[in-house]
């Protein structure tokens, strides 16, 4: 076949298997969880998160530790102040996120700054290095994946009255300080795990495109979720092969190739869609045109006043 | 062993919603200021109020949402907060966002969650109340539809069909008349009066005094304290809701209505008058 070269040649690395493994996991699990994040308006926070787990990462680098449990525990410190700050009406949420986050962020390059290999190493983070990968990378990666995706199926009807109605959640007794933080700490684990692949500046589009995409396509939660995941695989995929085969950056093409699948849906989605929207209602107006004559023409045979 | 009883108490604690002293604050703003009432099974008691007076306050307060800063509410003689499943709460319809991709059977099987505990999912059996609870309200024909596409006044049937499905023993509705068409309304007034019918418990937060005077049993009135609580018949008077209201509640229809008690349902043989007044007051009731 043809082409086919196009598919395998590239598998023939180990590098490539690995990092094949590596964005389909990453695809699935931001998706997945986007859902939430789109769904909830918490990209912002997801931006946030993202930002503020860098330190973690430099921290962890530096001294020698796994980068996954530096980004993990400051991941998970920050859901916790974000979920505080939240409770008290009086600070406005986004400027006091915005300051923590910006504040963190500067914190991880002055740390990185200290580094022989600063700018090297500095790109790595910010922007994802997925065919460095390692094998510890992938099994930590499928881990967080799976108790992510795990406690998104096991809550689902908890997760979904909260993002909903969460005064009736709240009326039901429902924890909902606790299932807010549970919700950005998944996050945080996904942005965790997808640092890898796209980096810390890009991750949050893998959080909010796919799941974006999804939503112009189904009125259903669950299909929405199982689309978004699938939309995140599929960018992940391609991406990885196109930036092979044209030299370029993965992360970067990984993400580029979410952002085409959004604007080609967004114009064209069946019931949503910007064009679909617009034929549909020049073919409505049409539509009431003809009815109009029909109704117009028994008039034309009404006897005229002589 | 059996203790005999010399005089049975005036109320039996065990078959009424008892609020007791019950205070709420914002910071150190007192919304909501010593409300006491008694609810036994089977009555309706309106809430009403002018705006910001706290019935939604007092709604919240009672499932534990506001910070209580004093006072008690017990249910059949536990606390409020050991009965949570057994009541059941219609919020207003601009705290949801109706956008988000579930359907009118989706948010109905809401009302199920309390059931079912945590990680358990619904199964056939909450689909069937489900079901019954969305043709009681005339919504099964919609089972299928995303919530956004419903008007306002189906919205609102959803939530009461959620509310129903949850099988509470009291159900808190707040502001359900907030600009919905006249079938919506017929429908959660018949839902209404077969709440009391069953025995069940409602409060009923409205700014609309017509239907609460034809809805309701008792008034609670309020502004930002509890200015009565007590039969329709000692609280629906116009020195009470001008006490309320802050100023005379003008209550036009005749010369004379000023001095006289506005006519309800329990006043049988006043249809006329009935429905002259409710005209009158300016607020819409088919």
């Amino acid at each position: 076949m043809p082409g086919l070269h196009y598919i395998t040649d590239p598998m023939q690395y180990e590098f490539m298997r690995r990092a094949l493994i590596e964005v389909i996991l990453m695809g699935a699990v931001t998706g997945a969880i986007g859902t939430y994040v789109v769904l909830r308006g918490l990209s912002f926070i997801g931006d946030a998160l993202s930002h503020a787990i860098f330190p973690g990462v430099v921290i962890a680098f530096l001294i020698g530790a796994g980068i996954f449990w530096g980004a993990l525990l400051f991941g998970i410190l920050t859901s916790a102040s974000i979920a505080v700050v939240a409770t008290n009406r009086r600070v406005k949420e986004d400027s006091a996120i915005g300051v923590l986050f910006a504040g963190s962020f500067a914190l991880g390059i002055v740390l990185i700054s200290s580094s022989r290999n600063f700018t090297r190493d500095l790109a790595s983070f910010l922007f994802g290095n997925v065919l460095g990968v390692t094998n510890n990378d992938i099994v930590l990666s499928a881990i967080a994946g799976v108790i992510v995706i795990v406690i998104v199926v096991l809550l689902y009807k908890e997760l979904l009255i909260t993002s909903f109605d969460r005064a009736a959640a709240q009326a039901m007794g429902l924890p909902v300080f606790w299932l807010d933080l549970l919700l950005l700490i998944l996050i945080s684990l996904t942005i965790v795990v997808s640092l890898r692949a796209v980096g810390n500046i890009l991750v949050v589009a893998m959080l909010v495109t796919p799941a974006a995409t999804a939503r112009l396509l189904t009125d259903r939660l669950p299909v929405m979720m199982a689309m978004s995941a699938a939309i995140g695989v599929m960018s992940g995929i391609a991406g990885l092969y196109i930036s092979y085969w044209n030299d370029v950056a993965a992360g970067g093409t990984i993400v580029l190739v979410a952002t085409a699948l959004f604007g080609l849906v967004w114009l064209f989605a069946p019931q949503h869609g910007y064009l679909t929207t617009r034929l549909l209602r020049r073919r409505l107006a049409t539509d009431l045109a003809e009815t109009r004559v029909v109704f117009e023409s028994p008039e034309i045979q009404l006897p005229g006043p002589h | 062993m059996t203790i005999q009883q010399t005089a049975p108490p005036p109320i039996d604690h065990e078959d009424c919603l008892v609020i007791r002293d019950l205070t709420v604050a914002y910071g150190r703003k007192v919304v909501l200021n010593g409300v006491q009432a008694d609810i036994r099974k089977g009555q309706v008691v309106g809430i009403v109020g002018p705006n910001g007076g706290g019935k939604s306050t007092l709604l919240k307060a009672i499932l534990g949402m506001a910070p209580v800063i004093s006072g008690t509410v017990m249910l059949f003689g536990k606390p409020i907060d050991k009965m949570r499943s057994r009541v059941a709460y219609v919020p207003q319809r601009e705290v949801v966002d109706w956008d988000f991709p579930v359907t009118v059977m989706d948010v109905t099987l809401m009302g199920r969650y309390p059931k079912a505990s945590w990680i358990r999912r619904t199964n056939a059996h909450d689909r069937d109340v489900a079901r019954d609870m969305l043709s009681k309200v005339d919504m099964l024909d919609y089972a299928n539809t995303q919530i956004g596409q419903l008007s306002g006044g189906q919205q609102q049937r959803v939530f009461i069909a959620r509310a129903l499905a949850q099988e509470a023993d009291v159900l808190l509705l707040d502001e359900p008349m907030n600009g919905i068409d006249a079938t919506t309304q017929e429908i959660i007034m018949g839902v209404i009066e077969e709440q009391r019918i069953a025995g069940k418990i409602v409060l009923l937060a409205t700014h609309d005094l017509v239907s609460a005077s034809c809805a309701c049993d008792c008034l609670c009135c309020v502004n930002e304290r509890m200015v009565s609580y007590g039969p329709l018949a000692e609280t629906y008077t116009p020195a009470n809701l001008a006490e309320t209201y802050g100023g005379p509640v003008i209550m036009l229809g005749r010369a004379d209505a000023s001095d006289e008690l506005p006519h309800t349902h329990h006043h049988p043989g006043e249809h006329a008058h009935h429905t002259h007044e409710h005209e009158n007051l300016g607020i819409e009731h088919k």
